[in-house]
């Protein structure tokens, strides 16, 4: 893709959504090599993530997308740290306008992207979508699994600390199982996927925790554990590279089939999501997945 | 200020009928399930429900014992659909009403749907105790249906008065006919109960009513429950012979019995329901719900009563003691649906104990 605003090589940025995860993503992206963040939009005056962007050097405005879009020189790229609602409105008019979104809420309008799963796929696309906090930690297993043998049934359990649930969530928490449970099936491979979300108090506040189990063939327990483990362990590495903070808490667990399993052999995998501690709290890693990730995915469109 | 619509949606209605000071909701037949490892098949409850709604419980709970949705590797999977039981559950009872259980992360508004069209009338939202408002659209949903709402506070001993009946109000803004303080832990204690009944009643009592739901992992489950009767809980859960998660459900049959030397009317004939539990419950349970070490350390360490049978599992997985799993689970403060942390626990006294071996 050719770039009309770009300097020297890197393609130009603008954040809308001035809140916690946009602020948090400020932070990754003036860190980037190949994008140059020059923009925060929010819609009021007296946001603190706008003084916090005029801190860094951005340009920031309340008066909202109207005002970025009549810029002499419109961004290459925007992400959308808003709400589904909004992003749904606005992505028609960054489209005509020739730039390209990576969306932070739950709108879905463009591919469902995964950087270490699936990012290349997409990387030609115009709006690319994050999926949800506990889709970007716990799908690159259900991939990992399946990349070693084929997975009749997948479900992932995330735990977050309640401080790090926002009343978006909160007030639409099917959309997240939905959402999930979709993108287990569709970009995890299995196929058939479920989601649980719990949302737990506890002081301190707990990190990010997950768990994903996996059905896979009886024969499996047998023969082929190793070249899950192996697959898991390259797949952990892969995430790492962009959220530092991913960790695998065991090995692989193997359950033998049985009633209890429906007759699959049962895999269980536990990890951990620490955040960077960029502008939200290191617990909060399901916030800090979902700016690192979409920042790489940024930076993949932009090589695209 | 309620988000969804008529603040005065819930000036008290009475949602049954006069003769009763208390209504009782039996629900052998979801907290049960935990104990019955969520192997209910369709005869047995065929047959329970029809004793309990004859002996008089006016409301009977059919349910994964993890609410709508809980069949999974987690929680353990239904031998049969939870669907097909409250279907046949519905259409068994003569006059008992059929509840359902959902909690907001595990089940999804669809399947609130589905349980309708299979028969449920009562739609019952259980949230951690202090995250009522994940609740919000599930109880917008039911009472735009409907169905008869009820809210459940889980894990009741965690929080103060006071915080409860905040969360208490958020239900009920949002459409909660009736809220429950749940003894998830067994580990409140008397005191403890009326305190917490008093605080709902305070708040919400002229808009709604309140419930209580206990347990017996410390042996206070029939008198907890006197206890927030006491304090003005008008519903109450039990199970009758116990038949629930941990050491069982406060025991519906002889909480009847409590009840009628009290002159409290319950509509239940005591002399149906012992026979009930006698003749049809008990031979539906794998075992009685009882009294020991695991149970104990439940209610001692305020541990979610359905993780007995997962840290069971877990500590004969991996060598390791299950009392102690469920000491961590107290200390590192899970709460309900947290179940596949116990693997994670177990994995680490087993190499703690072969790092010292």
């Amino acid at each position: 893709m050719v770039s009309t605003g770009s300097t020297g090589g890197k393609l130009t940025a603008a954040i809308v959504g001035p809140g916690n995860i946009g602020t948090d993503l400020m932070y990754k992206l003036l860190r980037s090599d190949v994008i140059e963040l020059r923009w925060m939009i929010g819609v009021d005056p007296d946001s603190p993530g706008l003084g916090r962007a005029r801190d860094q050097g951005l340009e920031a405005s309340h008066e909202g997308v109207d005002w970025l879009l009549k810029q002499d020189e419109p961004p290459d790229l925007i992400f959308e740290a808003t709400s589904a609602y909004i992003h749904r409105e606005y992505a028609p008019r960054y489209r005509e306008a020739g730039i390209r979104a990576v969306d932070l809420t739950p709108a879905a309008v463009g591919p469902a992207v995964i950087p270490a799963v699936n990012g290349d796929e997409h990387a030609a696309a115009d709006n690319v979508n994050m999926i949800t906090c506990g889709g970007q930690a716990t799908i690159p297993m259900v991939a990992a699994v399946s990349r070693a043998t084929p997975v009749s049934y997948a479900e992932i359990v995330a735990s977050v600390a309640s401080l790090s649930a926002g009343p978006g969530t909160r007030q639409n928490i099917d959309e997240f199982t939905r959402t999930t449970a979709a993108g287990v099936e569709t970009i995890g491979g299995a196929e058939t996927g479920k989601a649980i979300i719990i949302l737990n108090p506890a002081e301190p506040p707990m990190i990010m925790r997950d768990t994903i189990f996996c059905a896979v063939g009886p024969e499996v327990y047998d023969e082929g554990q190793d070249a899950i483990s192996e697959s898991v362990h390259r797949m952990v590495a892969a995430v790492q590279d962009y959220v530092p903070g991913y960790r695998l808490l065991q090995d692989p667990q193997y359950d033998a089939p049985s009633a209890a399993t429906r007759g699959q052999t049962k895999v269980s995998i536990f990890i951990e999501v620490e955040g960077a501690g960029d502008f939200l709290p290191p617990y909060s890693g399901n916030l800090d997945i979902m700016t690192a990730a979409a920042t790489r995915a940024g930076e993949g469109m932009v090589r695209a | 200020m309620s988000v969804y619509g008529d603040p005065r949606l819930n000036a008290l209605e009475r949602t049954w009928s006069d003769e009763l000071d208390i209504r009782l909701t039996d629900t052998c037949l979801r907290d049960g399930s935990h104990h019955k490892r969520h192997q209910f098949t369709g005869e047995e409850v065929r047959s329970i429900i029809a004793a309990l709604d004859a002996a008089g419980v006016p409301v009977l709970e059919v349910t994964h014992g993890d609410g709508l949705g809980g069949s999974s590797f987690n929680y353990g999977f239904s031998k049969t659909p939870e669907q097909e039981l409250i279907k046949i559950a519905a259409e068994t009872a003569q006059t008992a009403k059929i509840a359902f259980l959902m909690l907001p992360g595990v089940g999804t508004k669809d399947d609130i749907r589905e349980a309708q069209d299979n028969g449920g009338s009562i739609c019952r939202i259980a949230t951690h105790c202090t995250e009522a408002d994940t609740s919000q659209q599930h109880f917008a949903l039911a009472r735009e249906r409907g169905l008869e709402t009820v809210g459940f506070l889980m894990m009741s001993h965690t929080q103060p008065p006071e915080v409860l009946a905040k969360q208490a109000r958020i239900m009920v803004d949002a459409g909660c006919q009736c809220v429950y303080v749940v003894d998830s832990a067994g580990a409140l204690i008397m005191e403890g109960v009326g305190d917490r009944v008093s605080a709902l009643v305070a708040e919400i009592g002229s808009e709604a009513t309140v419930g209580f739901h206990g347990h017996e992992n410390l042996d206070l489950g029939a008198a907890n429950t006197v206890m927030a009767v006491r304090a003005g809980a008008t519903q109450i859960d039990g199970s009758v012979r116990r038949f629930g998660a941990g050491a069982g459900n406060t025991p519906l049959d002889a909480f009847v019995g409590i009840c009628d030397k009290l002159g409290w009317r319950t509509g239940v004939d005591f002399l149906k329901i012992i026979d009930a539990s006698e003749d049809v419950v008990r031979p539906a349970m794998p075992e009685e719900c009882r009294l020991d070490r695991m149970t104990m350390m439940m209610g001692y360490a305020g541990v979610y009563s359905s993780f007995l049978k997962h840290a069971g599992n877990a500590a004969e997985r991996y060598g390791v003691s299950g009392a102690r799993i469920l000491a961590i689970a107290g200390e590192h403060k899970l709460i309900g649906g947290q179940e596949d942390q116990l693997i994670d626990i177990a994995l680490e006294l087993r190499a703690k104990q072969d790092a010292n071996d």
